[in-house]
């Protein structure tokens, strides 16, 4: 039972012959918080991206306890959260709507992530960064969601908000036990949070 | 009263030009009968009071006419700019698909975009043996390449959009993503793209007609109204050219108009002016 | 000493449509106090949504079509209008954007720096200060894209610097930088402040404003809520609730969260934007609170630490 990737390379085409990713290896097991550090450019984005199926690596592969990630159809048990959630959000769908993409939200979640009903009939630039990726969480939150990948998600966000999100997601994945793959530059966070970290 | 701002001043002027034009379509198809009215007695009378546009050679009615001829050009217009409409549409989705029917279609756009449009409208006009068929012909199947670009690039776009990619990753089924997503960011490019044909189209129509590559000479359109008062110009009866030019320009601006302010509208770079 | 920047009493609205053809006039910034010093670094940092990019755009005069600006701001002892500030941007005040996405993508970094010029004093000349940016020759033939965060972050500034501005505003400098790369950016900006510039950092990361400004402005919901020293924080020495809330909020000082949101622009009357979160709130809070001096600072609370009425 574990979020695998095992020999990961993939490099984007055109960009030369250098790859961004070369062989990576990553387990991250039910209940854990994994931190991913490394300077920029090492290609933790894309690992994410690698991880959650948005992209397929040139060699290696992915296991979600032991099966293959693409074998997976509808609601993918690994979901990634964005360092920008005004690009994860339709502009032109209320904010209520895109809560609701995936299905019901589940009772509680709305109060603890302090998303204020008034803001479920707005569009997203009416709403600031942070109000948004709070919908972000909320809307990732599914009962078949076991591992959660957060690539930089409070690095545009104030300390307050922050500390916020962290308290709330740390005790949702106590609850249900998540896998988290946390990827910040600050290491500072990192070590406050994660169990164990790994650098790329 | 509310006091007027940018976005009720457009939508304003988008009903008052649909309101004008509504009526000139209307107005023509009653007329119809009159236009074709021949009466010697009153041959060639310049505008006065009882015949605002003046009479023809034959003493037809020219309001009449040119009522008529401005309908059946808004007619063929509609018809015209709602199929290439359409065709562009079919066309600019199925090349986002990707693969090689994007290079046929992406080849397809250069072509025609490659060639001058009045020429093109004339070949195909030709090609479906003229008349009525010909001309909606050559006007549908010419317009559609710069909308078809524009909704191709704006689903290329879509599809690799992070929310579109997170809503597939959620379950979310193609269809509702298509309904939710893609529809709501298509429908306004679509209908302005579609808005902003019809003078296009009506233009073509007429200029093909004028030249003699389209409608015949017995329908009353503006394109042979046109051409036939150019016989009569010489002669000093500028009436039979001027007021039927006048009102093809002013029904031209006015779809224009129309198509620029539903842009204002819709568009959301210019949502608070 | 003259101030290089005085901002009095400053604040910005917008016209936007709400549903349909109503239009509202929405406050995002209201009553705004800022001086800068030759040589100064002084960071605004608030929360995304607070209004601080608007202040710089306010202040550079590029302000989008449907906002109204109203206050006083003094450049180098003179009124700023927008006659002057289009006049004086790009040369005695720059800007130093977010990103490359302010390059043009089409056009290799060497000669949209030079603007076109193609002299050998000019090419020499911007030869030197990408030099001092750590920038090699080759950088000149690159497009932006091929840069990475750091050097296009290097570029920027070397843009900005090779105007000799008396003023450089900043606007998030740091995001998606790493450590490393981060601090040599900020290194910088110290290097222009040295030379006798004022810098205006605007950020929403306080511990990046903590290791480089001198003073620190805090912003929240649109308002200028406390001024202290940099060194006020670590000292203890806050005034406003919200400002110790967001040095507890540090992950290495406790990683508080407090309840609540921040009110968005335009929501809540005259009163203190932090008194629906605040613990110590009481109903005078929502009338008007005015700006005063208190200690070394300012702060915008009527109970503030360390200070009564």
């Amino acid at each position: 039972m574990s979020l695998e990737g095992m020999g990961l390379t993939f490099g984007y085409r055109g960009k030369g012959k250098k790859g961004v990713l070369d062989h990576v290896d990553l387990c991250l097991e039910p209940g854990e918080r994994l931190g991913l550090s490394g300077p920029s450019g090492r290609g933790k984005t894309t690992l994410c991206k690698l991880l959650s199926g948005y992209e397929r690596p040139d060699k290696g592969r992915v296991l979600v306890d032991g099966k293959p990630l693409g074998e997976y159809k509808g609601l993918c048990p690994v979901q990634m959260i964005w360092q920008h959630p005004e690009t994860a959000v339709d502009p032109l769908m209320k904010l209520g709507d895109t809560l609701r993409e995936g299905g019901p939200v589940e009772e509680g979640l709305l109060e603890a992530l302090h998303i204020q009903p008034a803001w479920l009939d707005r569009y997203p630039t009416e709403l600031s960064g942070g109000e948004l990726q709070r919908f972000c969480i909320a809307r990732a939150l599914r009962p078949g969601v076991k591992y959660l990948l957060c690539d930089e998600i409070t690095a545009m966000l104030d300390l307050i908000t922050q500390a916020q999100m962290w308290s709330f997601l740390l005790e949702q994945a106590e609850r249900r036990q998540l896998g988290l793959l946390i990827v910040s530059h600050n290491s500072a966070l990192l070590e406050r949070l994660c169990t164990r970290i790994q650098p790329l | 009263m509310r006091h007027w701002n940018g976005r009720r001043a457009a939508l304003a002027l988008l009903l008052l030009a649909l309101l004008v034009l509504c009526a000139v379509t209307a107005a023509g198809c009653l007329l119809g009968e009159q236009a074709m009215v021949t009466d010697f007695s009153r041959k060639n009378l310049s505008p006065c009071g009882a015949f605002l546009f003046g009479t023809d050679w034959m003493g037809r009615d020219m309001l009449a006419r040119t009522l008529t001829g401005l309908s059946l050009s808004i007619r063929i217009g509609l018809l015209t700019a709602g199929v290439s409409a359409v065709l562009a549409l079919v066309l600019g989705l199925a090349s986002a698909l990707g693969g090689w029917v994007d290079s046929v279609v992406s080849w397809c756009i250069d072509l025609v975009m490659g060639i001058p449009h009045i020429l093109l409208v004339m070949l195909i006009s030709l090609a479906f043996g003229k008349g009525f068929v010909g001309v909606v012909a050559g006007v549908a199947l010419s317009h559609w390449p710069s909308l078809a670009r524009v909704i191709r690039g704006e689903v290329l776009q879509l599809k690799g959009a992070t929310y579109v990619r997170t809503a597939e990753k959620l379950g979310v089924s193609r269809l509702q993503i298509a309904r939710r997503h893609f529809l709501p960011h298509l429908l306004p490019q679509f209908l302005t793209g579609l808005v902003l044909q019809f003078p296009h189209a009506i233009l073509h129509e007429a200029s093909v007609t004028f030249l003699g590559f389209g409608l015949s000479s017995e329908q009353p359109a503006i394109g042979v109204i046109l051409s036939e008062s150019m016989n009569y110009l010489t002669t000093g009866k500028w009436w039979l050219a001027v007021f039927p030019g006048l009102s093809l320009v002013l029904v031209v601006v006015l779809f224009a108009a129309m198509g620029e302010q539903l842009r204002k509208l819709l568009d959301p770079a210019s949502v608070h002016r | 000493m003259e101030p290089i920047l005085d901002v009095k009493d400053l604040s910005i609205s917008f016209t936007q449509y709400s549903r349909g053809t109503r239009q509202v006039l929405l406050h995002v910034i209201r009553e705004l106090f800022l001086t800068i010093q030759p040589g100064q670094i002084v960071a605004v940092v608030g929360s995304s949504g607070s209004g601080k990019s608007l202040l710089a755009h306010g202040i550079l005069g590029i302000l989008p079509y449907n906002s109204h600006m109203a206050g006083e701001i003094t450049f180098l002892g003179q009124p700023l209008t927008q006659q002057r500030a289009e006049q004086v941007r790009g040369r005695e005040m720059v800007l130093v954007p977010q990103g490359v996405t302010y390059l043009d993508p089409l056009m290799q970094v060497g000669p949209q720096l030079r603007k076109g010029k193609k002299d050998p004093q000019t090419k020499a000349r911007f030869r030197q200060v990408l030099n001092r940016y750590g920038l090699g020759e080759e950088v000149e033939t690159l497009y932006p894209f091929e840069l990475s965060g750091g050097m296009a972050r290097r570029v920027l500034i070397a843009t900005a610097a090779e105007a000799a501005p008396r003023l450089v505003i900043a606007d998030e400098p740091t995001p998606g930088l790493d450590a490393r790369a981060a601090s040599r950016v900020l290194g910088h900006f110290r290097e222009l402040a040295e030379g006798g510039a004022g810098v205006l950092l605007i950020t929403h990361d306080l511990e990046l404003a903590l290791t480089i400004a001198h003073r620190v402005t805090v912003f929240y919901a649109g308002v200028t809520i406390e001024e202290a020293d940099a060194a006020d924080f670590a000292a203890g020495k806050l005034r406003h609730p919200y400002t110790r809330a967001l040095w507890n909020a540090l992950p290495q000082n406790g990683f508080v969260p407090i309840p609540g949101a921040q009110l968005g622009p335009g929501e809540g009357g005259q009163g203190c934007p932090f008194a629906p979160r605040c613990t110590q709130a009481r109903p005078e809070c929502l009338g008007p609170v005015p700006y005063r001096s208190l200690d070394g600072g300012r702060v915008r609370c009527l109970y503030p630490e360390g200070g009564n009425l």
